[in-house]
């Protein structure tokens, strides 16, 4: 691996988003192939810090940093992959909201940091989302996963509220559903049809990638 | 600013001193050494040999307050100065002496052998937030004349930190002295830089046991650092008042002061305790009692008026298994010693009077100490302004986590327990198998003690260790030295 690469992969285990997006765009002029970059020094910078997390070495902000690091680099990469009409291998589409009534950020915030350092494509729809616009988001972006989070024991049965809104649009088939939030659990998601519950960002990736069938692929921030 | 307590106004301070001033030339002091009592007589006591009783006047016992330093350091052995007693710095060692050890899920404890002792001196080694260790197990596997040397000889092959350490005879002292100088290299080498603190005990009410006062002229000769560590009983052995608790403990150790700088002014001295409150219904000293608490707090008020370095027994428990009563008492009595600017605080493992040792209780007790510490250490101004860059830079929207803000500052101000603090979501807390505090607590120390690296003294100095304590070993009748591990 080139000297570039090696320090290109350094920033995302440091969490330095300046840097990377720097070092991403010398690589590129060093004639670095965009997917190259992103397979051998992005995705594999990114399973240190996964690795470092679950010693307890790393913590949530080093987490969330490495991957606004892999963003600022891809923010690079992605124009230099359109004009070479390349694509990287993207596991999935995600639309990811905090359901109707609920405006608690954090945690749903997290999940889609997260996702997308691991690759996938994701639409953040912010908090307190009606049913509908998951369901326009959905049809607008093919999504083929759908991330509802919850914190209120009187906002949680919107999750609910959302799958039907699926089933009823005729997405349901078309997409997994995971659920999140702290009065949410395995059985909850069981109730209100869901496919998935996952107890944290970390979990969440590895969740949505056993959903996808694709978790033989990039293992990054893979959880318990 | 460090947040700090106080329990005791200036005036009732003064007061506390003035009556303790009072009591050292009546009824005086009962002192039984008579190398003490000469020395008391020569520079102005008024002394009845017969019923060994030393009134002495306050301008000497004055004198030898302003002779005292108001702080040294304690070194580890590698000659690091860890430990600094003076000002409001805190530190925290583990308790002594304990006479039993409680196993992990026992409900009987059971006495204590060198292997035990070697298990404690490696997991007290791997603890972080402890500054020194101590010679916390009396083991029952020796002869009890050499019990007390024996300790410091295997805390100075397994550790390098300093000690909390005391003798338990008038002899011994010289051969545990022996060992220190054999670590330090020379006398000298040991006063300049001392590794251990020898604890001295006087008998409430005013009475110094030759023992205990053989002991602390010692340490001021040779200028290792001594310990005072009066212990009236409030309603028992002193009065009942809390605040007259204080006047005697003030008297005792003024009176040991006295005797300590009269012997070699300016030698390291530590305004220390071990006072209780007495239950009225069992008739035991309760260490975990609050007023127990408040009388170690206030007494160190009144050390830190005269200007002296101070110690503390706290963060212990009267509780007889790793329980949540194990837990407050000694979280309760940490935090406060920690705002009572108490330099050395000693407790943490002990249990059941300062009777019981849990290595289990030792390692919940280390995330107590990083807590108090942290407490202590306060809110700091980090930056200028404090937080308007960061807090416009984020706006409505978004979070925290993602500015380099966040990864800047969090390490320095959060104390990050290790897994013996649950803070994890209750399912995650289910996957590892739903630990209670104490379970958790006996999966770190075996970890610890596994991790422990050794790192010995020199061979030499290890074979001359061990021939000191063969020799005191053998003239109190064992041939040999019990196998360590």
């Amino acid at each position: 691996m080139s000297e570039t690469l090696k320090r290109l992969q350094e920033t995302v285990i440091l969490g330095e988003p300046g840097e990377a997006r720097e070092l991403a765009a010398q690589a590129l002029e060093a004639g670095v192939a965009p997917l190259t970059a992103i397979e051998e020094a992005l995705n594999p910078g990114m399973r240190v810090v996964g690795d470092r997390f679950e010693r307890g070495e790393y913590f949530i902000p080093d987490l969330v940093m490495a991957a606004e690091a892999m963003k600022g680099a891809m923010a690079v990469f992605e124009p230099a992959l359109m004009a070479r009409r390349e694509q990287r291998h993207v596991p999935g589409i995600v639309v990811i909201g905090t359901v109707d009534g609920d405006i608690h950020e954090i945690g749903k915030s997290l999940v889609a940091t997260m996702l997308s350092a691991a690759g996938f494509q994701v639409y953040d729809l912010g908090v307190d989302v009606p049913a509908s616009e998951f369901v326009e988001r959905v049809q607008e972006t093919g999504a083929n996963v759908v991330g509802l989070s919850a914190l209120l024991t009187t906002t949680m049965r919107n999750q609910g509220v959302v799958i039907e809104a699926l089933k009823e649009a005729g997405l349901r088939e078309q997409v997994k559903v995971i659920i999140g939030g702290a009065p949410a659990s395995p059985e909850w998601a069981q109730t209100i049809g869901a496919d998935a519950y996952a107890e944290n960002a970390n979990e969440a990736v590895a969740v949505v990638q056993g959903l996808l069938g694709n978790d033989n692929g990039s293992k990054m921030g893979v959880g318990k | 600013m460090r947040p700090c307590l106080q329990i005791l106004s200036s005036e009732t301070i003064e007061r506390i001193v003035s009556e303790a001033y009072d009591l050292l030339s009546d009824p005086g002091v009962c002192v039984h050494s008579d190398r003490a009592l000469h020395l008391l007589a020569e520079h102005g006591a008024e002394v009845d040999f017969e019923a060994q009783v030393a009134r002495i006047p306050a301008d000497l016992a004055c004198q030898a307050v302003e002779t005292a330093p108001s702080s040294f350091h304690l070194y580890d052995l590698d000659g690091q100065p860890v430990v600094h007693y003076g000002d409001d710095d805190v530190h925290f060692d583990p308790g002594s002496a304990a006479i039993e050890i409680l196993d992990h899920g026992a409900k009987h404890s059971r006495s204590p052998v060198t292997a035990d002792f070697v298990r404690f001196v490696k997991l007290a080694d791997g603890l972080d937030t402890l500054d020194a260790t101590a010679t916390s197990l009396v083991c029952a596997d020796v002869p009890q004349e050499i019990a007390d040397l024996y300790r410091l000889y295997l805390v100075l092959l397994y550790t390098r930190k300093p000690v909390v350490t005391g003798a338990f005879a008038v002899e011994t002292w010289g051969t545990m002295k022996d060992l220190l100088v054999t670590v330090a290299g020379s006398e000298e080498a040991l006063a300049e830089r001392p590794a251990a603190v020898f604890d001295a005990c006087p008998s409430p009410p005013l009475l110094w046991s030759e023992i205990t006062c053989e002991n602390l002229m010692d340490c001021a000769q040779y200028r290792v650092p001594a310990e005072l560590v009066s212990m009236p009983l409030a309603g028992a052995t002193g009065p009942a008042t809390l605040l007259g608790a204080v006047v005697q403990h003030t008297a005792e150790n003024l009176s040991g002061v006295t005797i300590h700088q009269l012997v070699n002014p300016g030698a390291p001295i530590v305004w220390g305790g071990s006072p209780a409150a007495f239950d009225m219904r069992t008739g035991t000293p309760p260490m975990g009692a609050i007023e127990t608490m408040m009388i170690d707090c206030a007494y160190a008020e009144v050390g830190k008026h005269l200007g002296l370095p101070t110690h503390a027994y706290l963060g212990m428990s009267d509780a007889k298994v790793v329980d949540a009563q194990c837990g407050f008492e000694s979280g309760i009595g940490a935090v406060l010693g920690a705002l009572a600017g108490v330099n050395m605080i000693s407790g943490p493992g002990m249990l059941d009077f300062e009777s019981c040792f849990s290595l289990e209780k030792l390692v919940i007790d280390a995330e107590i100490v990083g807590m108090a510490k942290r407490l202590v250490a306060g809110m700091v101004e980090r930056e200028a302004p404090l937080a308007l860059e960061v807090i416009r830079q984020v706006g409505h929207a978004g979070h925290f986590l993602s500015t380099p803000h966040t990864r800047r500052w969090f390490r320095e101000e959060l104390f990050i327990p290790s897994p013996v603090v649950d803070r994890d979501f209750r399912r995650g807390w289910e996957a590892k198998g739903s630990l209670d505090a104490a379970e958790r607590a006996h999966q770190r120390v075996e970890e610890i003690i596994a991790a422990y690296e050794p790192q010995p003294p020199p061979a030499e100095i290890v074979h001359e260790l061990e021939a000191i304590t063969l020799r005191a070993a053998q003239s109190a009748g064992m041939d040999r030295l019990p196998n360590r591990e």
